[in-house]
C-alpha cells in the first residue's frame, strides 16, 4: 500500500481520459476516466456487459474510442496501430485465452518477444550470426520465464493439448516475455478453481513486486480483486460507478446495487 | 515423446494442422538416406528417368513454396501457376533474348516473382479462406491469356511460346570427368544443378520457418488478433509470405523452363495450380519434406492411372486420389509418423 500511495503522487503511468465507445448506437463506454500509477494493481470490476473488456480492447487498440484519449507516460497511444502497442510496453492476456494453438509452449512464449527483437526474412533464411545471437538471447529469456511460471515440463508440448489452467499460465508467460510496463489481465481467474485462484493472486502480486510491472486487472472474481488490488474502479453500463480502495468500493451502495441487486447481501 | 506423436495423429483432420517443430523436418539419418538416393540414382538410370527426376525436384520446390504460404501463414492459393509462369518466362526471355547464362536468370526470376507475389498480397490482405482461394484462382485463369497478348508477343512468342536451349555441363566439370574417361549428359548435369538449388531452397525454407519470421507466419495462421497483440505486423508478414512463396515458385518455374526447353502459355494453366495444391495436401500441409512426396504424386500417379486404363485414366486418378485422402488425410506426414512409431516399437522388442 505504501508503494502505491507513493506512486499516486507522481504523474500516472497510464491515463484514461473521458473515453467513450459507441457501437452502432449502443454506448459501450461512456466518458470513463481513471489513472493507473506505476507499481499499482488496479482492479477493474463490474457486472457482465459493463464495458470492461471494451476498455481493454481500446487499450490494445482493437477498438477506437469515439471520444477521449488514452495516454501512456503522457503520450497518446491512439495513433498507434494494434501491432505497435506491445513495443511501448503494454502487454495483455485475453478473456478466453488467445494462444497459438498449433505451436508449442516454447514458440508461443518466443512470440511474446517479437516486439522486442528484429529480423528480416533474408537473414532468417540464411541463419546469419546475428540472428543466431538474437535467438540465443530469446531462448534464454523464454526459459527463465517458463521456469518462473513453472512451465518447463510442458515446454515442448503443443498448447492445444494442455489443460485450460495451464494455457492461461502460458498466456501470462507470453505476455511477460515482452517485458511490458503494464500488464493487462482480462479475467485471469475465469475457469479456475478456488485453490488455483488463490495461487494466481499470489502470482500476480509476485509479478508486480519481482518483475516491477504495473497491473490492470479485469476480474469477475471479487475475492481475488479485493485481496490483491491497491485500487479499484467499478463500471456499470459503460459508466464509472465508483473508484477507490477495495474497501471503499466494496462498501459503495451503487456498486452493491449493481452487483448484487439488493442491499441485504 | 510418444504422447506428442499421438497428439498429432489423433488431431481432427483440418487442412491447416499442427506442425510441432521437431516434426517439421526429417531426422539426420533419414535425410542422409534421402540425399544418398537423390545423388546416386541418376548414375544408374536412363536419361528420360533423369529428366523425370529433375521435374520431381522442380515440382517439389513449387509445392514447398505453397507449403510455406498455406502451411506457414495459413493463406490459400490456387494461383501458384501464375507465379510459376512468370518465373519460367523470365528465365526463357533472359536466356533467349538477352543471351544470359541460365543460372543467372534464376535469381532474377525469383526476385521478379517475389515482387509480383508481394504486390498481389496487398489486395489479397482483405480476403481470407475461400475468398482468397478464389482471388488467386482468378490470377491463375488470367495468366495464360496475358502471356498470349499480342503486345508482349515480340518477347513471349505469343501462342507459339519460346524454345529454350538446353545448357551443357560447364567446361570445368567436363574436363574433370574426361580425366576419369566419363562423360556427363546434359540431362544429368541439369539434374545435379537442380538438386543443389533444391537443397539450398529446402534448407533456407526450414531456417525461415524456424525463425522469428516463421513464427510470425504461424502466429498469423493460428490467431491474427493475438499475433497483432504480440507486435506482429499482420499485413506485412502476410504479404511477405506471399512474396516468399511466389519467389520460390518463380525459381522453380525458371528451372522448369530450362529443363523442359520450352515455355508456352498453355503449359501454365489452372491445372498446374491445382496439381501443386494437390501435391501439398498429399505431402502433408505444413510438412516441408512431404513436398517431394506430393510432387511424386502429381508426376507419377497420372501415368500409373493411364497404365491401368487408357480410356478412364482421369477416373482412375480420381479414385486413387480419393483413396489417399480417405486413408491418410494428413498425407505423407501421417505415413512418416506411423512409420516412425513402428520402427520405435520394433527397436523396443
Amino acid at each position: 500500500m505504501t508503494q502505491a500511495q507513493f506512486a499516486e503522487r507522481q504523474s500516472p503511468l497510464l491515463a484514461v481520459r473521458d473515453v467513450s465507445v459507441v457501437f452502432g448506437g449502443i454506448v459501450a463506454l461512456n466518458g470513463v476516466s481513471f489513472n493507473l500509477h506505476e507499481g499499482q494493481i488496479l482492479g477493474l470490476i463490474g457486472p457482465n456487459g459493463a464495458g470492461k473488456t471494451t476498455l481493454f480492447n481500446c487499450l490494445s487498440r482493437l477498438y477506437q474510442p469515439s471520444v477521449g484519449d488514452i495516454l501512456l507516460e503522457g503520450a497518446s497511444i491512439l495513433s498507434r496501430p494494434p501491432h505497435r502497442i506491445a513495443e511501448i510496453g503494454i502487454g495483455r492476456t485475453f478473456q478466453n485465452v488467445a494462444l497459438f494453438p498449433n505451436l508449442s509452449v516454447l514458440d508461443n512464449v518466443r512470440l511474446g518477444t517479437h516486439s522486442r527483437t528484429t529480423s528480416d526474412i533474408i537473414s532468417d533464411s540464411l541463419k546469419l550470426a546475428w540472428v543466431r545471437r538474437t535467438e540465443a538471447t530469446v531462448n534464454k529469456k523464454v526459459h527463465e520465464i517458463l521456469g518462473y511460471l513453472d512451465l518447463e515440463s510442458v515446454a515442448e508440448t503443443t498448447v492445444s493439448g494442455l489443460p485450460f489452467g495451464t494455457q492461461k499460465r502460458v498466456e501470462l508467460a507470453r505476455a511477460l516475455a515482452a517485458d511490458p510496463k503494464i500488464l493487462l489481465l482480462d479475467e485471469p481467474a475465469g475457469g479456475l478453481n478456488h485453490e488455483e485462484v488463490h495461487v494466481l493472486g499470489d502470482l500476480i502480486r509476485r509479478i508486480r513486486d519481482e518483475r516491477h510491472m504495473t497491473v490492470l486487472l479485469v476480474e469477475h472474481h471479487m475475492g481475488l480483486v479485493m485481496s490483491i488490488a491497491d485500487h479499484v474502479v467499478a463500471l456499470n453500463f459503460g459508466r464509472k460507478l465508483a473508484e477507490g480502495t477495495p474497501a471503499m468500493v466494496q462498501a459503495d451502495p451503487d456498486v452493491i446495487k449493481a452487483y448484487l441487486g439488493s442491499k441485504d447481501q | 515423446m510418444s504422447a506428442a506423436i499421438e497428439d498429432v495423429v489423433t488431431e481432427s483432420p483440418g487442412v491447416i494442422e499442427a506442425v510441432p517443430k521437431r516434426a517439421m523436418t526429417l531426422g539426420t539419418g533419414t535425410s542422409l538416406v534421402m540425399l544418398g538416393l537423390l545423388l546416386l540414382t541418376p548414375l544408374f538410370v536412363k536419361n528420360f528417368i533423369i529428366f523425370q527426376m529433375t521435374m520431381l525436384l522442380i515440382y517439389g520446390v513449387a509445392v514447398l513454396a505453397l507449403n510455406i504460404l498455406t502451411g506457414g501463414s495459413g493463406q490459400f492459393s490456387l494461383g501458384q501457376s501464375a507465379f510459376y509462369a512468370v518465373g519460367a518466362y523470365t528465365s526463357a526471355i533472359l536466356m533467349e533474348h538477352a543471351g544470359m547464362n541460365y543460372a543467372l536468370t534464376l535469381p532474377i526470376a525469383g526476385i521478379i516473382c517475389f515482387a509480383f507475389g508481394f504486390l498481389f498480397g496487398q489486395p489479397a490482405l482483405r480476403l481470407s479462406g475461400v475468398y482468397l482461394a478464389l482471388a488467386t484462382f482468378a490470377l491463375a485463369t488470367a495468366m495464360p491469356q496475358l502471356l498470349k497478348l499480342g503486345y508482349f508477343e515480340q518477347w513471349t512468342g505469343g501462342v507459339q511460346g519460346l524454345v529454350v536451349t538446353k545448357p551443357d555441363p560447364p567446361e570445368a566439370v567436363q574436363s574433370m570427368l574426361s580425366w576419369l574417361h566419363l562423360k556427363m549428359s546434359q540431362d544429368m548435369w541439369l539434374y545435379y544443378f537442380t538438386l543443389v538449388i533444391t537443397i539450398a531452397i529446402y534448407i533456407f525454407s526450414v531456417n525461415l520457418l524456424r525463425s522469428r519470421s516463421g513464427r510470425a507466419f504461424m502466429a498469423i495462421r493460428d490467431n491474427e488478433i493475438a499475433a497483432s497483440a504480440m507486435g506482429v505486423d499482420v499485413a506485412l508478414y502476410k504479404t511477405l509470405a506471399f512474396g516468399v512463396s511466389a519467389g520460390i515458385t518463380g525459381v522453380a518455374g525458371g528451372l522448369g523452363a530450362i529443363t523442359v526447353q520450352f515455355v508456352a502459355p498453355d503449359s501454365y494453366t489452372i491445372t498446374l495450380a491445382i496439381s501443386l495444391f494437390l501435391g501439398m495436401v498429399v505431402g502433408g500441409v505444413g510438412w516441408l519434406p512431404g513436398s517431394i512426396v506430393g510432387s511424386a504424386f502429381i508426376i507419377f500417379v497420372p501415368n500409373i492411372a493411364e497404365g491401368i486404363s487408357k480410356g478412364l485414366s482421369g477416373a482412375v486418378f480420381g479414385v486413387l486420389l480419393f483413396l489417399v485422402i480417405f486413408l491418410v488425410p494428413h498425407g505423407a506426414r501421417q505415413v512418416a509418423i506411423v512409420g516412425q512409431q513402428l520402427i520405435g516399437r520394433f527397436r523396443k522388442n
